[in-house]
């Protein structure tokens, strides 16, 4: 199947020569939740408004439905919902007119059925007629959806949605996204949260300095990139690890009955057998043992560090 | 053409003119009726009439301009500017919308409440003078043609504008000054020759000056004159806004 939205070769340098986007492509699939993620001023927010239309890009080519976002910016803008990272709201509308509004300027006539909808789902029915002022921030971080879900897209951009919100909140955005993406929805969403990347989506990306690291199912990038941890819980506490289990770089933790060995789960041999054998040589006694699939947020940092 | 969108900017920024009706009214009519007071009554009392024009009639279609052009510059810079500055500006850059669209949904709601406000002013005019209206049809052509115009510069001005200092001071500081000096008071006749050839470069004693022509059948300048200078205005402002959206200046990194 086609891409919803490719992206190929796409450069962005600022009129200061500060290089934002570096050559990206991306191929973005129907229906999947794509989580950008990057350090901050990683060029993840170019990323998108280049698509969007915000950014001017310098350089290459990017279609969504197979139109191409200059030569035929109106069908490829139809698709597109936007969430933008900032909580920009016109302050003395009323919630239902702002959502309105939105349908509006996407050529769609009015349908008070669809807005009801929109509102319903994200919990602002009951605020419809209150000024976005009004709000907390909370809500009107979800009237800024409201308003990219008015015209229908089949793509929505969530440009940091969880930044600056609550834990319960955050929740309840990810519970949302879900259900979107239960209807149809492709999501693309930025975050530097990696647990939230990690919750959510499908695949991920990683950019830094404008470019792209790598895009990997999320799975497969822990699983691939992913480091074990051992840890063996012993039957008598150490004062220190024994010197003929030196080779092993092992840790031992603070209550000294725990041994932490690191493991690539990718190496020819792990070394598990040679080590629980060396430890029995060693008179050890493991009472219990645990391995740990190392999370996102190391493998993050590594390929940061590999990157500079 | 996505008339939708249009429809929606127009609806938007005429419900905030509704919303706030009460200021915007009552300060213009105020502001006239003080004119009146001042001029009409005070000065008027010692000018018995201006080219066999009652004082206080001659002067309506001056403070209609006055008013017109002020609104039609502030109500356009204002509206685009304050997307601009909460930063909503990105669902228009975002909407499958040409900037053509967005120039007439913006231009359109400002022109609009400037001619609202400038009819109400020619109605509370008739409280004080007597009028007559011998071209109504050019009367409401001139009211059209300089509210686009005025309100084109306004959009120009609201995207040019980083500040809401910035935002008032072409207002404040050339079309005020121009109005009060293009023979909204007087005939230029009245003035010393040198000074009468200093009017004539001000844009806005076409405008006035046609103006005046629909009421009366008098003017300081030929009416066909007056609509060209006014059309030229436009065209020039049309031709500032094309070049302004082809680049992205002050929008578009």
């Amino acid at each position: 199947m086609a891409p919803i939205i490719s992206i190929r070769n796409l450069g962005k340098t600022y009129a200061g020569g500060q290089v934002a986007l570096d050559d990206v492509s991306l191929d973005i699939a129907e229906g999947e939740i794509l989580a950008l993620l990057g350090p901050n001023g990683a060029g993840k927010t170019t990323l998108i408004s280049a698509v969007c239309g915000l950014v001017q890009p310098t350089s290459g080519v990017v279609t969504v439905a197979g139109h191409d976002i200059i030569t035929d910016y109106r069908a490829a803008r139809s698709q597109i919902g936007l969430v933008p990272q900032d909580i920009s709201i016109e302050p003395f509308e009323r919630v239902i007119n702002t959502t309105r509004f939105s349908r509006g300027l996407f050529g769609k006539p009015r349908d008070d059925a669809h807005i009801e909808h929109v509102l319903k789902a994200l919990s602002l029915w009951d605020k419809r007629n209150a000024r976005n002022m009004e709000l907390s921030g909370g809500m009107k971080r979800r009237v800024l959806i409201a308003k990219a879900l008015a015209h229908e897209p089949r793509i929505l951009f969530l440009d940091e949605p969880t930044a600056g919100v609550d834990v319960a909140l955050r929740k309840d955005m990810w519970e949302l996204v879900r259900q979107l993406r239960a209807d149809g929805v492709t999501i693309i969403l930025t975050t530097h949260y990696i647990e939230e990347a990690e919750e959510m989506a499908d695949r991920i990306g990683i950019i830094d300095k404008g470019r792209l690291l790598l895009v990997e199912e999320k799975a497969k990038l822990i699983h691939q990139l992913g480091r074990k941890t051992l840890c063996l819980f012993l039957q008598e506490p150490l004062d220190k690890v024994p010197s003929a289990l030196a080779e092993y770089a092992l840790k031992l933790g603070e209550d000294g009955r725990t041994l932490i060995y690191e493991y690539d789960t990718k190496a020819e041999r792990t070394g598990i057998t040679r080590l629980l054998a060396d430890l029995a040589t060693a008179g050890l006694s493991v009472r219990d043992l645990e391995t740990r699939q190392s999370s996102l947020e190391q493998i993050f940092l590594n390929l940061l560090e590999d990157a500079a | 053409m996505n008339w939708q969108a249009i429809k929606a900017i127009y609806v938007f920024e005429m419900s905030r003119t509704f919303r706030t009706l009460a200021q915007s009214i009552v300060s213009p009519v105020l502001s006239t009726v003080l004119y009146f007071v001042v001029f009409g009554a005070a000065i008027g009392g010692r000018i018995q009439s201006v080219e066999g024009i009652s004082y206080g009639a001659f002067i309506v279609p001056g403070l209609i301009m006055l008013t017109l052009l002020q609104q039609s510059v502030t109500n356009a810079s204002f509206g685009i500017y304050f997307p601009k500055f909460i930063g909503t500006i990105y669902e228009l850059l975002s909407a499958p919308m040409s900037f053509i669209e967005i120039v007439i949904g913006y231009v359109g709601a400002a022109a609009s409440k400037a001619i609202m406000i400038a009819l109400i002013i020619l109605a509370t005019s008739t409280f004080f003078v007597d009028l007559q209206i011998l071209h109504p049809v050019w009367m409401l052509g001139f009211l059209l043609l300089t509210a686009i115009s005025f309100a084109l510069l306004g959009f120009i001005i609201g995207i040019w504008a980083g500040s809401f200092e910035q935002l008032q001071l072409i207002p404040l500081l050339v079309i005020t000054p121009l109005v009060f000096l293009g023979g909204s008071f007087y005939s230029i006749s009245m003035l010393p020759e040198f000074w009468q050839g200093v009017t004539r470069l001000n844009p806005v004693l076409y405008l006035i000056s046609g103006f005046r022509w629909a009421f009366f059948g008098v003017a300081d300048v030929p009416v066909g004159l007056s609509i060209a200078a006014v059309s030229a205005f436009l065209v020039l402002c049309l031709g500032v806004i094309w070049l302004i959206f082809r680049t992205g200046w002050r929008i578009k990194p």
